[in-house]
C-alpha cells in the first residue's frame, strides 16, 4: 500500500508538467486548430525565464575587504549582489533565494508577449494551411528557439535551486499513519503539484465562469456558428494562445528546481505531451489534464524495480505503448468527443 | 532509353554526371587558397551527400506522393545500421550481405510499424510514427543493450566470429569493410596544378547505389503505382468510391520508403562500421523531413538537392569559427568588423542549427514547394520578362513604370 | 424484383429518427428519383446504400446480394458508382489521370502494384480512358489539372470517372446543386445521353423538380425519414400528399 502511494506521488510532478503542457496544446488545437510543435519550446523558455531572473538577481560587484584575507593571504574579494546592496542584505538575500517563485511574476508578461508575437507573427498565417505545414513550421520555430537559448546559455544544464524553505524532503507516510520513513517526498514536488492544480483550476474557472471563456468554449465546439453570430472569435483565440503560452511557461518556471534547465528539455517534453493529448482526446481539456496525470503515474509505476525486473525497459516505453493502444482502439482518446478528429 | 521519358532521362543523366564527377565538381578551389574551406570534395562528406540522398529519396516516396508525414523514419535507418554491423560481426566484412540484411530488417520493421500506424491519417499518423520511433530509440538505448551496444553503440571487435573471412587481420587489427576485396576506405589522389582531387572506393559504391535508387524512384513516380499514391494524397474518398482500397497502397509506399532508409543505414555501416542509438532519435527523423521539404517534396530531384544542401551547410558552416570570421571582415573599418562578427557569429560553428531552422521556416512559409519550386519561379520570371519583347503588341504593351526610389 | 431492393431500413442518430421503415425498389435500366424536403433523410439513405453508414435494421440488396457491412470500395466493385453533391475528383491529378484511375480499378481490383512499368505503356487503359474523355467531349482538356476545371467540367469529369467503370447502378447526389441554369441543362442533356446509350440504372437524389421531371421514370417521395408515395412523374405532380409535404416545409 505504501509503495503504491509512493509511486503515485512520484508520478505527480511529471504528470503535472505533462498536464500543464498538454492543456496548452489542447487549448491551441481546440481553438486555433493548429498543431503546435513549438509548445515544448515555450515550456523551455519559461524555465529559462527563471534562470535569467536568477542570473540578474545574483549579478554582483566585487569589493576588496582589507581586514580579511583569503587562503592565499591576499586581501579577500567579496562578491556582493547588487540587489543586496540596494535593498539591504535582508530583502536582497530573500529575493535571490526566492528567485524561482518570483520568476512567476516575470514569466506571466514575458510569456504572454512571446505568445502574442508568435501567434500574430507566424501561426496566424497557417490557419488555412494543411496540418502537415503547421507541424513543419512550428517544428522549425522550435529548433530556432532552442538554438537561440543554446547560444546564450550554453549546452549544459543550469542548476536553479528552490528556496531553502522547500529544500529537502518530509515523511509523507507518517502523516498518513504509515510506518515512518516509508514514504519520503521532496517538498518542492508537492509544491509543484499544488501549483499545477491552481493553474489548471484557474484556466478552467476562466473558461467556465467568464463571458470570454464561454465564447471561447463555444468557438471550440463550433467555430463557424460562433463566427456567424458576429463575435470576433479570432481576437479571443489570439488571447487564448497567449494564455496557453503562459501556462506552458509557468510549468517551466516551477520545474527548474526539479530538473536543471537545458536547451533541449522542451523537445523532450513535447513528444510526451503530444502523446498525452492524443490519449486524453484531441480537443478535450479535461482529457488532457487527466491523461497527463495518468501517464505520469503510470510511468512512475513502470519504473518500480518489481516491474522492471519482469519487463525490463518497460518504463522507457510504457507511455508510447499506451498511446499506440489508445489510438488504435479508441482513436478519439479517453475523453474526446465523438466524431471530432477520429480519422 | 532505360524506359524513361526524354525529360526524366535528361534529369537522370545529369544526376549521373554530377555523382560521377563529384570529386571534381565539389573541389572548385585550389587546396592552398583561402576558399578551400568551401570545398566539399572529400570522401567522408561526399558519402554523406549520397547516403542522405537515398534516405530522402525514400522518404519522398511516402511523404511526397501520399502526403503521409512520418516523423519516425530514422528508426528504419537505425535498424538497418544495427543489422548491417551484426552481419559484419557474424558473417563477413563484405558490404553486400550487410547492405542486403539492412534493407530486409528495415523493411520488416516498417511493415510492422506501417501496418499499425496507417490505420490513422493526418496528425495521428505523424504522432503514431513518432511514438514508435521514440520507442525503438528508448529500447535501443536501454533494454536492448546486448544487441545494440546501448549508449556506446555497436562496434566491431577483434573476437567477432566472422565466419567467412577473419576475426582479425594478420597485423591484429579489425578488418576493413570491403567489396570483394576492394576496401571501402581506399582512396586515390590526383594532383592537377593547385588542385587536389580524391577518389574514394566507398564514395563510388555509395554513388552507384544512389543512382540505382534514384532510377527506381523515377520509375516508381511514372508508374501506375505512383499515380495511385498521388491519388491517395489528392482524394481518398473518391479513391474508395472508385473501388480502390488505399491502405495497401500507403503500406506499400511506407515499406518501400522504410527499405530506402534501411539501405541508407546499411551504406553508412559499409563506410564506417558502427551504429548508435542517436541515429534513431526523433530529431534525426526531423532532419530527413527538412531535407525533403527544403528540396521540394513530391519532386524527383528535390530530396537529393535538399540532402546535399543540408549536409553541405552542416559541414561548412560548422567549420567556420570566430577566427575565420574576423579574418573575413578584417578589410572592413574598425567597429563595423566587430559588429559584423557579432551579428554573424550565432549562425556559424555550433550555431549552424539555428541557420538551418531559419532556412527551413522561410522555405515552409514562402516556398512550400522547396528549392525546385524556387527554381521554377525564377525560370518563369525570366520567360515572362522575355515574352513582351517578342510579341510586338502596342495595344497591350504596358508602359515601363519608373521604379520607386530610382 | 428490382436491381436495388431496400427493405424496412431504420437509422437513428442518437434519439433522432433519420430513416424509419424505408422500402424502395429500383428497377433495372430505369431512372429512379428520390425527392423530398430538407432533412427528409435522402442523404442518409444514399449513405446507407454505399457503405458509408450502416442501417440499424433492415436490408439493402443489390442484384440479390447484401451490401451491408461491406466497405465502400467493395460496394463499388459490385457495380455501384456514386456521384457526389460537390464533385469528388483527384484535384492534383490531370484530367486524363483522373479517368485512368477508375480504369485501373476495374481491371485490377482493389490493389495491384505496378511500380516499374510506365503508365503510358498500359495501352488498353490509355485507349479506354481516351474513349471515355472523347465521349464526354473533354479530350482537349486531358492534361489540365482537375482542380482548375470549371464546376460544370468537374461534374462532367466525375461522371466520366464513374461511367468508365461501366457500373450497373449509378447513384447521383443532387448532381445539379449550385449550378447555373445553363450548366443544369447541360447536365440533364448528359444524363439523358447516358440513359439512352447505355444499359444503366440511375438513382437520383434531387431538389430541383425541373431535373427530376425531365429524367425520372419513377419517383419516390421521402418525408421525415419515411417514403410517402412511389409513382410515375405524372401521378406525383398532382399528388395531394406530396404537395402537403412540400407546403409544410414552406410554411
Amino acid at each position: 500500500m505504501d509503495a503504491i502511494i509512493l509511486q503515485i506521488l512520484n508520478g505527480l510532478d511529471k504528470g503535472s508538467a505533462y498536464a500543464l503542457i498538454a492543456l496548452g496544446l489542447t487549448l491551441i488545437f481546440g481553438t486555433l486548430g493548429v498543431v503546435n510543435f513549438a509548445h515544448g519550446a515555450l515550456f523551455m523558455l519559461g524555465a529559462f525565464v527563471a534562470v535569467t531572473l536568477n542570473k540578474i538577481l545574483t549579478l554582483s560587484f566585487t569589493t576588496v575587504d582589507e581586514t580579511r584575507t583569503d587562503f592565499l593571504g591576499n586581501p579577500a574579494k567579496i562578491e556582493t549582489p547588487y540587489v543586496e546592496a540596494w535593498f539591504g542584505p535582508e530583502v536582497g538575500g530573500w529575493m535571490i533565494e526566492w528567485s524561482v517563485p518570483l520568476a512567476i511574476l516575470v514569466a506571466i508578461p514575458v510569456m504572454a508577449l512571446i505568445g502574442l508575437v508568435m501567434e500574430r507573427g507566424l501561426i496566424k498565417h497557417f490557419y488555412k494551411r494543411p496540418h502537415a505545414d503547421q507541424i513543419l513550421v512550428t517544428f522549425g520555430l522550435a529548433i530556432v528557439l532552442q538554438e537561440i537559448v543554446k547560444f546564450y546559455y550554453g549546452a549544459n544544464p543550469i542548476p536553479t535551486p528552490a528556496p531553502e524553505a522547500f529544500k529537502g524532503s518530509f515523511d509523507f507516510g507518517a502523516l498518513l499513519g504509515f510506518d515512518p520513513m516509508t514514504i519520503i517526498y521532496p517538498y518542492w514536488r508537492l509544491v509543484y503539484f499544488l501549483f499545477a492544480m491552481v493553474v489548471i483550476g484557474a484556466v478552467f474557472a476562466f473558461l467556465q465562469f467568464t463571458t470570454f471563456g464561454m465564447v471561447v468554449r463555444a468557438g471550440m465546439a463550433d467555430r463557424e456558428t460562433v463566427g456567424l453570430l458576429g463575435i470576433n472569435i479570432d481576437r479571443r483565440f489570439t488571447i487564448m494562445f497567449a494564455i496557453a503560452a503562459i501556462v506552458a511557461g509557468l510549468a517551466g518556471v516551477m520545474y527548474t528546481p526539479i530538473l536543471s534547465p537545458n536547451y533541449h528539455m522542451g523537445m523532450d517534453f513535447l513528444v510526451l505531451s503530444f502523446v498525452v493529448v492524443v490519449v486524453g482526446g484531441m480537443g478535450s481539456l479535461p482529457g488532457a489534464v487527466l491523461s497527463g496525470f495518468l501517464l505520469g503515474i503510470l510511468q512512475s509505476f513502470a519504473s518500480m524495480s518489481q516491474v522492471t525486473s519482469v519487463l525490463p525497459g518497460i518504463n522507457q516505453i510504457i507511455i508510447y505503448l499506451v498511446a499506440i493502444i489508445v489510438l488504435l482502439t479508441r482513436p478519439r482518446g479517453l475523453m474526446g468527443r465523438k466524431g471530432v478528429m477520429e480519422e | 532509353m532505360f524506359g524513361l521519358d526524354r525529360k526524366d532521362l535528361t534529369l537522370f543523366l545529369v544526376v549521373v554526371a554530377l555523382a560521377l564527377f563529384a570529386p571534381f565538381l565539389l573541389n572548385p578551389f585550389p587546396s592552398d587558397s583561402g576558399l578551400a574551406q568551401f570545398n566539399a570534395g572529400y570522401p567522408d562528406l561526399m558519402q554523406r551527400f549520397v547516403i542522405f540522398g537515398i534516405f530522402a529519396i525514400g522518404f519522398n516516396i511516402l511523404f511526397g506522393l501520399t502526403g503521409y508525414l512520418s516523423f519516425g523514419h530514422a528508426a528504419f535507418l537505425g535498424v538497418g545500421s544495427y543489422a548491417g554491423v551484426w552481419m559484419m560481426k557474424l558473417l563477413t566484412m563484405n558490404v553486400i550481405p550487410a547492405i542486403i540484411i539492412s534493407v530486409i530488417f528495415a523493411g520488416l520493421l516498417s511493415a510492422l510499424i506501417g501496418w499499425i500506424s496507417l490505420r490513422r491519417s493526418g496528425i495521428y499518423f505523424s504522432i503514431l510514427t513518432l511514438a514508435f520511433a521514440q520507442m525503438c530509440y528508448a529500447l535501443a538505448y536501454s533494454v536492448l543493450t546486448p544487441i545494440t551496444g546501448g549508449e556506446t553503440g555497436l562496434q566491431l571487435n577483434l573476437d567477432d566470429p566472422r565466419i567467412i573471412g577473419a576475426s582479425q587481420t594478420a597485423e591484429g587489427n579489425i578488418p576493413v569493410p570491403h567489396l570483394f576485396g576492394l576496401e571501402m576506405n581506399q582512396t586515390w589522389q590526383l594532383g592537377m596544378g593547385g588542385w587536389e582531387f580524391t577518389f574514394s572506393a566507398g564514395y563510388y559504391l555509395a554513388a552507384v547505389v544512389m543512382l540505382v535508387s534514384f532510377y527506381l524512384a523515377i520509375r516508381l513516380f511514372r508508374s501506375p503505382f505512383g499515380m495511385m499514391l498521388r491519388a491517395v494524397k489528392s482524394n481518398q474518398q473518391r479513391m474508395n468510391y472508385t473501388g480502390l482500397n488505399s491502405r495497401p497502397y500507403t503500406l506499400a509506399a511506407f515499406v518501400i520508403s522504410g527499405m530506402y532508409a534501411g539501405l541508407a543505414g546499411g551504406l553508412m555501416v559499409a563506410m564506417d562500421p558502427l551504429a548508435g542509438a542517436e541515429r534513431m532519435i526523433w530529431t534525426a527523423s526531423g532532419e530527413v523531413v527538412l531535407m525533403t521539404i527544403l528540396g521540394g517534396a513530391g519532386t524527383l530531384i528535390g530530396p537529393v538537392l535538399g540532402a546535399g544542401l543540408i549536409k553541405y551547410l552542416e559541414n561548412i558552416l560548422s567549420k567556420i569559427n570566430k577566427g575565420v570570421l574576423e579574418q573575413w571582415f578584417a578589410v572592413m573599418p574598425d567597429g563595423i568588423d566587430t559588429f559584423l562578427v557579432t551579428i554573424v557569429y550565432p549562425f556559424i560553428g555550433k550555431g549552424w542549427h539555428l541557420t538551418l531552422g531559419i532556412i527551413f521556416m522561410l522555405v515552409v512559409i514562402f516556398l512550400p514547394g522547396g528549392l525546385v519550386e524556387g527554381a521554377q519561379r525564377i525560370g518563369k520570371l525570366f520567360r515572362r520578362t522575355r515574352k513582351p519583347a517578342a510579341t510586338d503588341d502596342p495595344e497591350h504593351h504596358p508602359k515601363p513604370q519608373p521604379h520607386v526610389g530610382e | 424484383m428490382g436491381i436495388l431492393e431496400v427493405k424496412d431500413v431504420n437509422k437513428n442518430f442518437g434519439g433522432l429518427k433519420a430513416l424509419s421503415d424505408v422500402n424502395l425498389s429500383v428497377r433495372e435500366n430505369s431512372v429512379h428519383a428520390i425527392i423530398g424536403p430538407n432533412g427528409a433523410g435522402k442523404s442518409t439513405l444514399l449513405n446507407c446504400l454505399v457503405g458509408k453508414l450502416i442501417p440499424d435494421t433492415g436490408s439493402v440488396m443489390f442484384d440479390g446480394q447484401s451490401v451491408l457491412g461491406r466497405k465502400p470500395h467493395e460496394i463499388n466493385q459490385m457495380g455501384i458508382s456514386r456521384v457526389f453533391q460537390t464533385p469528388e475528383i483527384f484535384g492534383d491529378l490531370t484530367v486524363f489521370e483522373n479517368v485512368m484511375i477508375p480504369c485501373f480499378a476495374s481491371r485490377d481490383g482493389a490493389f495491384r502494384m505496378h511500380a516499374y512499368e510506365h503508365t503510358r505503356h498500359e495501352t488498353d487503359i490509355v485507349s479506354m480512358a481516351e474513349q471515355m474523355l472523347a465521349d464526354v467531349k473533354m479530350l482537349e482538356k486531358r492534361d489540365i489539372h482537375a482542380a482548375s476545371l470549371s464546376r460544370g467540367d468537374k461534374r462532367r469529369l466525375e461522371m466520366a470517372m464513374c461511367l468508365v467503370q461501366r457500373p450497373r447502378l449509378l447513384l447521383l447526389d443532387e448532381p445539379t446543386a449550385g449550378m447555373s441554369r445553363a450548366d443544369t441543362n447541360n447536365t440533364i442533356e448528359l444524363l439523358r445521353e447516358i440513359r439512352d446509350k447505355r444499359d444503366i440504372t440511375m438513382a437520383i437524389i434531387e431538389h430541383d423538380m425541373h431535373v427530376v421531371f425531365s429524367l425520372a421514370e419513377r419517383i419516390t417521395v421521402l418525408a421525415q425519414g419515411t417514403p410517402l408515395v412511389e409513382d410515375t412523374p405524372e401521378n406525383i405532380k398532382g399528388h395531394p400528399k406530396v404537395q402537403e409535404a412540400y407546403l409544410g416545409e414552406a410554411a
